[in-house]
């Protein structure tokens, strides 16, 4: 009568997917009564300062602006179930433009740059914190330490510019723009991108590092590990077979949560160096009161966060069983 | 039709004597700024113009909503690119102001200047080869007609009623009345000519228009790579094989982007970093001023500002030298109260010029019935760059003189929605109109769209109106003389400088004389530049 061990495990996932599309629908409502409520006329914004209340009143019209919030609510998200998130305001009469046409590509650029980012710093950050851990306050956990404090102190725009200034206008070994387009050969995208990488990687390995220092030193007193040092294994294999396995959870979560950054808070890094993803997409789309863009960028990244957040959920239960049987 | 016929070429004949003198003083004109603003390169100004090779201009303020349909175009880089690069209208402007004619050849009016017809160059094409035709252009415009229209040019084609085809070559427009500035507006950027559709309507999807570039790569907020035009109906314009245009926002990418030679240009240099681009010796600056103004506007209709002797005292009372040189950094020109930049053709500079003399305000406001004064200030960032600082350096100018302006600092989030045309005393940045007409009609007159002054004069109203229809040039200039002459003395608007187009480019390019009204070059940057 004894039910097979993944059952807990499955119920809690699908427990937890619940609750996030709760959180979801919560996220959308906030979204949508938000721009809802912001001062500025769309219509008058998108037309400028010239336009004539008569114009105001045409675009009101063919936007659908003149129908109520509610009836716009459930038009939106109804869209948004179904992964359409309607029409820009930038449609032309005759030529619609979808919001997905126009966040698409965009958000696969910026996937593409989290993807390198999170490959170059996620192994570098767990090396690090691995080293910094087995080494507890040799000099090298020292100076680890105080280069990822002042890593994570320095605003992203401040390491940005920095970095431009010594990489590409000092030294030229850089580009300052991050403009890749399409049929570039893969080395010249890798010169490219070099400096905005860098700049996100800068920030989160000292976070991520931090962390598995933290969570692994945490372990290394537990009564397990001091068996196994009693019984004389080396040190790598004590971290790497006997804390490591038991750290995932914290660690995952704290990289769930860079991951999360790097999709949602890279606006800085792509204004910067100009590159064209979401980020600089919602900035243009807010600055031009593209409402239905702005608001499928915020959803984009809700999800994302909520997506993440529930991997890193999953991979903590996964890795210790106990957390599946909430009390 | 005969007697329309005849005025036609007399008109024509007469329109290009003027333009030409006037281009000749125009341009001596700009040279003389140019002595006094930037060291003209002499390199550029030596080199003639030569075919060949690419460049890189780099626009701040694109966005992934742009599309190629003129009714859209609000930003620069629209404009520019699209209106500038891409599209010809039937008239531009010259690099000295005025309205030259560009897909048609010649143009000319009826005596009432009522009816107005424009005549195409002879073998036009598109970029896909195809002719223009009369109805392209009367497409065209139909495009921003009509009383379902949300074009951004609506207002501008509101007094056209009628167009028609006369032949092959000419359209004729009749207006609701006469406006002798009709080729002013003609030249408006968003009133290009595109492609009509068998079904009615243009067909701007495509980009295909007549300009000296066509498209090659079109990424909406990214950039536009653009390729020469081998049809082009200047001959020998233009001079680039390829320009690109790439749009970065932030002022210190794109400065970074020039000093590492990714770009050749930058529109809007930060004037904070000047000095440091001014000594890189591979780098040109160029600072010209265009229409671009910015006030302080009082509502004559409320207390205190119905008075005119508290609007004379607030205009005395600040020293717009101070201001240019504090808030600004010296990067704009000290105006007198009149929104019309002394470039527009008929404009004066009406006297007595108005400085900061504590004194006179003083003296205003005991007339006034005064003996001290008490008002709100309200500024923001978006009201004009710096504004905030203008308004507390006036807050401290006025206080000699006894009055105290309290500066309300408002959000910068629905700021034209909420403050501007709603409270008393703003702070305002406008882009300015290339004729008197214009500017008069949208902001001046009695009931005006934008008449944020609330400003009512019988007697401006009547020579506006007067001086629309009137085809003699001497009778304009004394009529416009005039109406400056009321809005100095009488209006509610402290203007307080003109704003300077600063841009920086490698020396790699060369250009003549910089058009001084609209950005890059009266927006025809790529037509008109070459390589050194």
């Amino acid at each position: 009568m004894h039910s097979p061990a993944i059952t807990p495990l499955a119920r809690t996932v699908i427990a937890r997917l619940g609750s996030g599309f709760v959180t979801l629908f919560i996220v959308s409502l906030i979204i949508f009564a938000a721009i809802a409520v912001l001062p500025g006329d769309f219509a008058k914004v998108a037309l400028g300062r010239s336009a004539t209340p008569e114009t105001v009143a045409n675009f009101q019209r063919s936007l659908g602006l003149d129908r109520p919030v509610t009836e716009r609510y459930v038009s939106w998200i109804g869209g948004a179930l179904k992964g359409d998130l309607g029409l820009s305001f930038s449609s032309g009469s005759g030529t619609p433009r979808t919001v997905n046409s126009i966040i698409g590509p965009r958000l696969k650029n910026t996937l593409f740059l989290a993807a390198i980012a999170a490959l170059v710093s996620v192994p570098v950050a767990l090396l690090f914190g691995i080293i910094a851990a087995i080494r507890r306050n040799s000099w090298l956990d020292r100076s680890l330490n105080a280069l990822t404090l002042v890593g994570i102190s320095f605003p992203e725009f401040f390491v940005a510019y920095v970095l431009m200034l010594l990489l590409a206008v000092k030294l030229p070994i850089f580009y300052s723009l991050a403009r890749i387009t399409p049929g570039m050969g893969a080395i010249e995208i890798a010169e490219r991108l070099a400096l905005p990488v860098a700049t996100l990687c800068f920030g989160i390995i000292a976070h991520m590092m931090r962390m598995t220092r933290a969570a692994i030193i945490n372990l290394l007193s537990s009564p397990y590990i001091e068996m196994a040092k009693l019984k004389g294994t080396a040190p790598w294999i004590i971290v790497l077979r006997h804390a490591l396995p038991n750290a995932w959870a914290p660690i995952s979560a704290v990289i769930a949560f860079n991951l999360a950054y790097l999709i949602v808070g890279v606006v800085v890094v792509e204004v910067v160096f100009v590159y064209p993803g979401i980020g600089q997409a919602m900035v243009d789309a807010v600055r031009s009161r593209d409402i239905p863009v702005v608001q499928g960028c915020a959803l984009i990244f809700a999800t994302a966060y909520i997506l993440l957040n529930l991997l890193a959920d999953v991979i903590a239960i996964a890795t210790n069983p106990r957390l599946a049987h909430p009390r | 039709m005969t007697n329309e016929q005849g005025s036609q070429s007399g008109e024509v004949s007469k329109g290009f004597a003027t333009s030409t003198r006037r281009q000749f003083i125009g341009w001596a004109g700009l040279l003389a700024l140019g002595a006094s603003l930037s060291p003209f390169d002499a390199r550029a100004a030596q080199s003639a113009p030569r075919q060949g090779g690419s460049v890189k201009f780099a626009i701040n303020d694109g966005t992934q909503a742009d599309s190629f349909d003129p009714a859209t175009w609000q930003n620069s880089y629209t404009q520019v690119i699209f209106g500038g690069t891409l599209c010809n209208a039937l008239t531009e402007l010259d690099v000295t102001g005025a309205a030259a004619p560009d897909l048609a050849e010649s143009f000319s009016s009826s005596a009432d200047l009522k009816v107005w017809t424009f005549t195409l160059r002879p073998g036009l094409k598109f970029h896909d080869g195809a002719a223009v035709t009369v109805n392209d252009v009367i497409e065209s415009y139909r495009h921003h007609m009509g009383p379902t229209s949300s074009s951004a040019a609506k207002a501008l084609v509101d007094s056209i009623v009628d167009i028609k085809a006369d032949g092959d070559r000419n359209v004729v427009f009749t207006l609701s009345g006469g406006n002798a500035d009709f080729p002013y507006l003609a030249a408006d950027c968003h009133l290009v000519v595109m492609p009509a559709k068998a079904s009615g309507g243009i067909d701007w999807a495509r980009g295909v228009a007549t300009g000296p570039y066509s498209i090659e790569d079109n990424q909406p907020g990214i950039g536009v790579r653009m390729k020469r035009n081998p049809d082009y109906h200047k001959p020998g314009q233009p001079y680039f094989d390829k320009v690109e245009f790439v749009n970065i926002i932030d002022v210190a990418a794109r400065t970074n982007a020039l000093l590492t030679g990714e770009i050749d240009y930058m529109v809007d240099a930060d004037i904070k970093t000047l000095k440091m681009l001014e000594q890189n010796p591979e780098i040109e600056i160029s600072k010209v001023s265009g229409l671009r103004h910015f006030t302080f506007s009082m509502n004559t209709s409320v207390a205190p500002f119905d008075n005119p002797d508290v609007r004379m005292a607030l205009k005395y009372a600040i020293d717009r030298d101070d201001i240019i040189n504090k808030a600004f950094l010296g990067n704009a020109k000290t105006a007198n109260d009149n929104p019309v930049a002394p470039q527009i053709a008929f404009a004066v500079n009406p006297l007595p010029v108005h400085s900061y003399n504590i004194e006179k305000a003083k003296e205003h406001l005991t007339k006034a019935g005064l003996t001290s004064l008490t008002v709100d200030l309200s500024v923001a960032e978006t009201a004009f760059p710096n504004a905030i600082d203008a308004a507390l350096l006036f807050k401290e100018h006025a206080a000699k003189a006894g009055i105290e302006i309290n500066v309300v600092r408002e959000a910068d989030d629905g700021y034209w929605d909420n403050v501007w045309q709603h409270k008393p005393f703003v702070g305002v940045d406008w882009l300015g109109k290339p004729t008197c007409d214009s500017l008069f009609t949208t902001t001046y007159a009695s009931g005006a769209p934008w008449n944020d002054t609330a400003w009512k004069n019988k007697q401006f109203d009547e020579l506006l109106v007067k001086g629309r229809a009137e085809p003699d040039k001497a009778k304009r200039q004394e009529i416009y003389g005039e109406m400056q002459q009321i809005l100095h003395d009488d209006g509610g608007a402290l203007v307080l400088a003109y704003a300077l187009f600063i841009d920086a480019m490698s020396k790699k390019i060369a250009h003549g004389p910089i058009g001084n009204m609209l950005q890059c070059d009266n927006f025809r940057m790529a037509e008109r530049w070459w390589l050194a």
